[in-house]
């Protein structure tokens, strides 16, 4: 009777740490996003694949027809995305110099040479959620470049109008 | 002998550099104005110490070589030689400022890719890049196009008999109106009227792709600045697969031909004498290169079927080929997609095209049509020559705006100038291999960078050695200039060193 609770607890415990262990690895797959530097340098080996790759949003999001095109930045290169174009009324912010882009997970089918959009390297989403909605990044002034300026520009004022006395100086004598 | 410089030679040349320098200090504030209304404010001041800077040391030059000689043709060489290297020291100092460029080097690359309409970068990430910085990168482009000596001699030079020694240094031998300064301005209006027309095809095509109107606008005035002045930087990373439109790249392929034609040819098509495109040697043998070049790249993509569909493989390889060919150097592919997945046969035929360029007095670099046009006529004259009886005189034709009998002195010239550029694209690619580059890549990015043109396989990045990036600048500073001032230059210097 012991010896079958004792087997019945290891059986469960055996269920769970291989549940618990199946859960993590799915998330650490979910997690695991392609670089993009890996899919261009790769992309007859990602060819037709569904693959993950996450990126911050740049430039801007077009809307062609029912679809967007999405640009995506992971920091070394960037990845075009077709999406529904439903995707973009969740996206906030594209990133620019004054804005930080919402960071965008995506799965969907790799193509190194899309035949529907004229051979491009593109990944065409099967989902898109946003990770992390981007920011307006305020412009902060850095005064050493403000005095720099300001000290530069005075100078060359100065050393313009010495110059121009000089020169009336000269032509009055 | 040699003759030592004198130090009347060194004040005209100083004189004259100086008023090129504050010529470029000027520019610089036309950014600072279009920070302060797009209210980018670092930028702004990046270019109000760039300009003041830039102005002070021209003006501090003009009073030190004060002078009202006139320059002869060694001080204007040497002159226009300097105001290059000058306009690249000057013009990456607000680049270095904004923090996209690892090194004032990067920068200096970037500057002197700006300015010789190359399109290599260097920069940063691009994508956060500043409105204004962008719009500088884009400018100098369309500066060194029309040439840095242009603008002078357009703007800021009154009746200068030296002009013309100025004017041909800068790789510009011919006038297309009888007063050289009338010829600058000439070459700005075309420039000018243009970008009006290219910004606003643009601007109206990226709106219709999805992008809003201020920034359709702004990409497309950049973008017609790169592809007119054939230079190949774009607001994005990814080129010009950045807008995913056919359109557009019907549109930059259009302006690129443009850019690449003889600014004599615009004048003649402005005064309704279209017929000369048909007639010109440089337009017909621009066509024939174009077929050739193009024919060797799609059999090479079709051998190991890089693309899926005859119209995809067509509409990769023209756009490629086209952007090679004008020396703009617009990409719809990934650099590193040249080296993984097109094959070295199509490389050799973008190579080519690389090599040949566009025509004479227009805004690309390499050999150039008239050369090749020259070289094959001259080749043609001597099998006439074996062929004909003996006692036959064999003369030459070719039409160039009017006809012209076939010169020894011309096929010299032209055979001269080709030979330099093959010396300089293998001398590049020797650099590249010293550094462990395979030789077709070291040839591509070599080529790439001494005929001013700009596609990269990807050897250009930020990691590359540091004596890489400086042959690089002197591949596109030397091809820009092409040669002769810059051997006047190294003459002068020598002579400095070593005359008596």
């Amino acid at each position: 009777m012991r010896k079958n609770a004792y087997n019945f607890s290891k059986t469960i415990c055996f269920i769970l740490i291989a549940a618990v262990y199946i859960f993590l690895g799915e998330i650490c797959c979910a997690a695991q996003s392609i670089l993009s530097t890996e899919l261009i340098d790769n992309a007859k080996k990602y060819d037709g694949q569904v693959v993950d790759f996450e990126g911050e949003v740049i430039g801007d999001v077009m809307s062609r027809g029912g679809h967007v095109w999405l640009n995506l930045n992971d920091g070394r290169n960037v990845v075009s995305v077709w999406a529904e174009g439903e995707t973009a009324r969740d996206i906030q912010f594209a990133g620019s110099y004054k804005r930080r882009g919402d960071w965008l997970l995506v799965r969907g089918i790799f193509h190194r040479a899309c035949e529907e959009h004229g051979g491009d390297l593109d990944i065409h989403a099967q989902t898109v959620s946003v990770h992390e909605h981007g920011k307006s990044i305020p412009e902060i002034p850095d005064p050493v470049k403000q005095r720099t300026g300001i000290m530069s520009a005075l100078i060359l004022f100065v050393v313009w109008g010495l110059s121009r006395l000089v020169d009336k100086k000269r032509k009055h004598r | 002998m040699l003759i030592k410089p004198t130090v009347g030679d060194i004040k005209n040349i100083g004189f004259y550099l100086g008023k090129i320098i504050v010529g470029l200090g000027f520019i610089m504030f036309l950014p600072m104005l279009f920070a302060v209304m797009v209210q980018e404010w670092n930028p702004a001041f990046d270019f109000l110490i760039g300009g003041s800077v830039t102005l002070l040391i021209g003006f501090f030059l003009t009073k030190l070589c004060e002078t009202t000689r006139d320059l002869n043709w060694m001080q204007g060489m040497v002159m226009v030689s300097l105001a290059w290297l000058a306009a690249m020291f000057f013009g990456a100092i607000p680049l270095y400022l904004s923090g996209h460029w690892n090194s004032f080097l990067d920068a200096s690359f970037e500057s002197m890719s700006g300015f010789a309409t190359t399109g290599l970068t260097l920069v940063q990430d691009l994508d956060h890049l500043s409105y204004t910085h962008n719009l500088w990168r884009h400018l100098i482009m369309f500066v060194g196009g029309q040439g840095i000596v242009i603008v002078a001699l357009s703007f800021f030079v009154k009746g200068l008999a030296g002009a013309f020694k100025m004017y041909v240094g800068e790789a510009r031998d011919e006038r297309i109106l009888p007063n050289v300064i009338h010829t600058s301005r000439f070459i700005w209006m075309v420039s000018i009227v243009y970008l009006v027309l290219g910004t606003l095809a643009l601007g109206i095509v990226g709106i219709s792709s999805g992008m809003d109107p201020f920034r359709a606008f702004f990409h497309g005035a950049c973008v017609f600045m790169a592809a007119f002045d054939t230079g190949g930087f774009t607001p994005q990373t990814q080129n010009i697969l950045y807008y995913h439109s056919l359109s557009f790249e019907i549109i930059t392929i259009i302006i690129m031909i443009l850019g690449s034609l003889n600014f004599k040819l615009h004048y003649y098509i402005w005064m309704g004498k279209r017929r000369e495109i048909f007639r010109n040697i440089e337009t017909r043998t621009l066509f024939f290169t174009i077929l050739a070049t193009l024919f060797i790249t799609l059999i090479g993509l079709n051998q190991l079927h890089t693309y899926p569909q005859t119209m995809v493989l067509f509409r990769k390889g023209f756009y490629q080929l086209i952007s090679g060919h004008t020396g703009t150097g617009f990409q719809t592919i990934y650099a590193n997609q040249f080296v993984d997945e097109w094959p070295h046969l199509a490389l050799v035929g973008i190579i080519s095209a690389m090599a040949l360029g566009g025509a004479v007095c227009s805004t690309t670099g390499a050999i150039k049509m008239l050369r090749i046009g020259i070289i094959f006529q001259a080749l043609k004259q001597d099998l006439k020559i074996i062929m004909l009886p003996e006692r036959s005189v064999v003369m030459q034709k070719f039409h160039h705006i009017k006809d012209v009998f076939l010169e020894d002195k011309q096929v010299r010239s032209a055979l001269l100038i080709t030979l330099s550029y093959l010396i300089l694209y293998c001398a590049g690619s020797v650099m590249g291999m010293l550094y462990g580059y395979p030789f077709l890549e070291s040839l591509f990015e070599s080529t790439s960078a001494a005929a001013n043109v700009g596609l990269s396989c990807g050897i250009t990045n930020t990691a590359m050695p540091n004596v890489l990036k400086v042959t690089y600048i002197i591949e596109m500073w030397a091809g820009r200039l092409e040669f002769m001032s810059v051997f006047t230059l190294i003459g002068f210097l020598f002579a400095a060193l070593r005359g008596k």
